[in-house]
């Protein structure tokens, strides 16, 4: 997945700012606009993170636990934020895989991104 | 009152007109039962939900799908009183069939997935897609209000 991480971490993230303005609150110090260079580069980040604890799925605490102390006391995103941009990843596969995003693969990439937010969010009180 | 843009209701409608809902339906309810096990609390009467592959092949799962599509076809109709239209619907959702209102907005994301299996990056790009989500939290938000 990782030659298409910029694509689909950027669309992924497009649709999120679309379909849910607030989110954009997050990033004023950026610029968000379609295919812009930092949407790219910050679309890459977040599929190749979820690529690492995908790689170390048993272990995700761990691995994460340096994002997850970033997100806590550094982003301090509220976390019903994450379903939001989970959501827009699911949508971005759905597009793109058609009828190989099975239930069973939507199931358990759901379950992932659930996993993976909740220790991304562990943190925060 | 819920305000449409003229390029939202263009979206809506469109999406809603390359639908084919007996097709739809059906998908969209069994990945809503497979990706959200807990949500086959509601349909015990409805035999076979033991597995994804029995859950896809359920007639009677796949007839509900189709239910629900046209329940969604009368807020397509009705959309700048989609509140008034689903009155009676609520009622019925939360006195007879005692659905925690939580799961409809499950069963929505459940229809945006399969459009936008069906419709690809292009077909469903990024406006497209918040036309359809403020479309369905409207109807989400209808069908939970007249719970008491």
């Amino acid at each position: 997945m990782i030659p298409v991480a910029e694509d689909i971490g950027s669309e992924a993230l497009l649709r999120m700012f679309t379909t849910f303005p607030k989110t954009k609150t997050y990033f004023s110090h950026l610029d968000i606009s379609p295919n812009s260079d930092h949407l790219r580069c910050h679309g890459k980040k977040i599929v190749q993170a979820l690529a690492e604890g995908a790689r170390n799925i048993s272990t995700l605490a761990t691995t994460l636990a340096p994002l997850s102390r970033f997100h806590a006391y550094l982003l301090r995103i509220h976390p019903t934020n994450f379903k939001l941009l989970n959501h827009c990843i699911l949508v971005t596969l759905a597009c793109h895989m058609g009828d190989n995003f099975t239930p069973v693969a939507h199931a358990a990439i759901d379950k992932f991104l659930s996993a993976f937010s909740a220790v991304l969010a562990e943190k925060f009180r | 009152m819920v305000e449409w843009t003229d390029a939202e209701r263009t979206a809506i409608i469109g999406l809603w007109g390359k639908l084919n809902i007996d097709e739809i339906g059906p998908q969209a309810l069994s990945r809503c039962l497979i990706v959200y096990p807990w949500t086959q609390r509601y349909f015990s009467t409805f035999g076979n939900l033991s597995s994804p592959a029995a859950i896809m092949g359920n007639a009677k799962v796949a007839a509900h799908g189709r239910t629900v599509m046209g329940g969604l076809e009368r807020a397509i109709k009705n959309m700048d009183n989609i509140k008034a239209t689903y009155a009676a619907l609520s009622v019925m959702h939360s006195e007879k069939l005692h659905v925690d209102p939580d799961n409809f907005k499950l069963l929505a994301d459940c229809i945006t997935v399969c459009a936008a299996m069906k419709f690809g990056p292009s077909g469903f790009n990024a406006d497209i897609q918040e036309a359809w989500q403020k479309f369905l939290s409207v109807v989400v938000s209808a069908l939970g209000r007249q719970y008491h």
